[in-house]
């Protein structure tokens, strides 16, 4: 039996195809994928976002443990409710997870992890949390809801209570802040403004209803997926996993190198990778017709790389991807789409935010 | 449920043939393979003059999700081909009977029909 999020009711409710999501049965979209991913762009629209794993890190520690934990430095969360995403590495230098964290209190600090990395992550953080005499508790109890797009705050806001509106008024990106019975952050997977938002299981629906009531459209994850890609966002498992190095992920700006005593799991083999150099991940645009897909092959100057990530990005009317290829490439490649060799352009690896073209 | 139209004839691989009269067969796929697939971006159509042969693949579909071929339910020569499909592949998902047709066959042997399903055969198949 597949787990279910407290909303799995209001899914069903509103008609969702629903799949298998790493053991979640979790809506792939609500009708039409591509009309959920324009709501987003050009409005506000939502996403049941609660399979993913909240962890609570406790103790007077905790910021000397997350230092160690992570490959960005949470030596730079200074203003309390600052979140920061961060590589969690192996001793070899693979991505175990990428996480967001969030520092709430000195003694406190919350993670938002991956669902599909769930199990191993928690084992990881436990046997590494037990020498800094860190509490690590998993917060079932939450239910999360991610509001994206332009007019996503001011809709939440009509929700909202006076006190909650105070406390979100003027947040700046990557902040979070409990407000009543809302933990509300300044987070996303789109690439748009909005908020994520979690809340305890037994409001969640309720929350939800009255969301559509202001009409904030229910988006799937296949309309996750179009927006994160849009963004240039990576996604776990798809664009890197334990055998890649974050140099190779377009994660080296998630790398705090500084200062150089601070040990990290997995700084020693990243300035191996580093010295030695890797493979780097790179955007690719095609607008001829046909649709770039996880797996196909991409030649480029000095060898041959592989898409990671492709889709039809419904905002710019054509096919883009990620790829990892060699670093020597130039600005153009070619792609292998069932044995016909096609021109695409080599760009960033970020394609839409707010709603706008940036290639 | 979706609908399955009485008058077509389908392949297990969900493509519906209509019989369009002097031997040509319109071809399309079904409510359900649309649904499958979810939101159609590009489809691949054969050329006008193509020999295709029953069971080969003579399509492409790719949607938001996935690409897939699609399969001559029968064997014979391309007349037509769907040319809206160009600028508007979403056609296989508003209309998949009538405006989303892809392509038509001239077809060559009659006695291929015979391995097609009827309405209620399709329907056992996709177990609705």
């Amino acid at each position: 039996m597949a787990n279910q999020t407290a909303l799995h009711g209001k899914h069903l409710e509103a008609g969702a195809k629903m799949v298998d999501f790493f053991g979640w049965d979790m809506p792939i979209n609500y009708g039409s994928q591509i009309e959920e991913h324009h709501a987003v762009r050009r409005d506000a629209g939502m996403f049941d976002v609660s399979h993913m794993t909240i962890v609570d890190l406790k103790g007077a520690n905790t910021r000397a443990f997350l230092r160690y934990l992570l490959a960005n430095d949470v030596a730079k969360l200074t203003v309390p409710g600052k979140a920061l995403y961060s590589g969690m590495l192996n001793e070899a230098g693979g991505v175990i997870d990428d996480l967001i964290v969030y520092f709430l209190q000195e003694d406190f600090f919350r993670l938002v992890v991956n669902s599909a990395t769930r199990e191993k992550d928690l084992a990881h953080i436990n046997k590494e949390a037990a020498a800094f005499n860190v509490s690590v508790t998993e917060r079932p109890e939450f239910a999360m809801i991610a509001v994206q797009g332009p007019n996503a705050k001011a809709k939440v806001a009509m929700l909202l209570t006076a006190e909650q509106q105070a406390a979100v008024a003027g947040m700046k990106p990557f902040f979070g802040v409990q407000a009543g019975d809302l933990f509300i952050a300044t987070t996303g997977y789109t690439g748009e403004d909005g908020y994520e938002i979690a809340l305890p299981n037994e409001q969640a629906a309720d929350f939800w209803q009255k969301l559509l009531d202001a009409g904030v459209a229910p988006a799937g994850l296949g309309a996750r997926d179009t927006l994160r890609l849009e963004a240039g966002m990576n996604l776990y498992g798809q664009d890197m996993d334990e055998t890649v190095s974050p140099l190779a992920a377009n994660m080296g700006w998630t790398i705090a190198w500084a200062p150089e005593e601070r040990n990290f799991i997995g700084r020693k083999a990243l300035e191996q990778h580093k010295a030695a150099g890797t493979h780097k991940l790179v955007g690719l645009v095609m607008e001829a017709k046909g649709v770039l897909r996880h797996g196909q092959r991409v030649v480029v100057e000095g060898g041959e790389g592989e898409i990671t990530s492709g889709t039809f990005s419904p905002t710019l009317g054509f096919s883009i991807a990620m790829a990892r290829v060699p670093a020597t490439v130039g600005d153009s490649a070619e792609v292998d789409i069932r044995g016909k060799m096609v021109p695409v352009k080599v760009v960033k690896p970020a394609f839409v935010r707010m709603g706008k073209k940036v290639i | 449920m979706s609908s399955i139209p009485n008058n077509l004839k389908y392949a297990s691989s969900h493509e519906w043939a209509r019989d369009d009269g002097n031997g040509i067969y319109t071809v399309g796929i079904t409510e359900h393979a649309q649904g499958l697939l979810g939101d159609m971006v590009f489809v691949e159509l054969p050329e006008v003059g193509d020999a295709v042969t029953q069971g080969d693949d003579c399509a492409v579909a790719e949607s938001v999700k996935a690409a897939s071929d699609i399969y001559a339910p029968l064997s014979g020569e391309i007349v037509e081909v769907n040319e809206a499909l160009a600028d508007s592949p979403e056609l296989v998902n508003s209309n998949p009977y009538e405006d989303g047709w892809m392509f038509k066959i001239k077809i060559a042997d009659e006695a291929e029909l015979s391995a097609l399903l009827d309405a209620a055969g399709y329907k056992n198949s996709i177990d609705e």
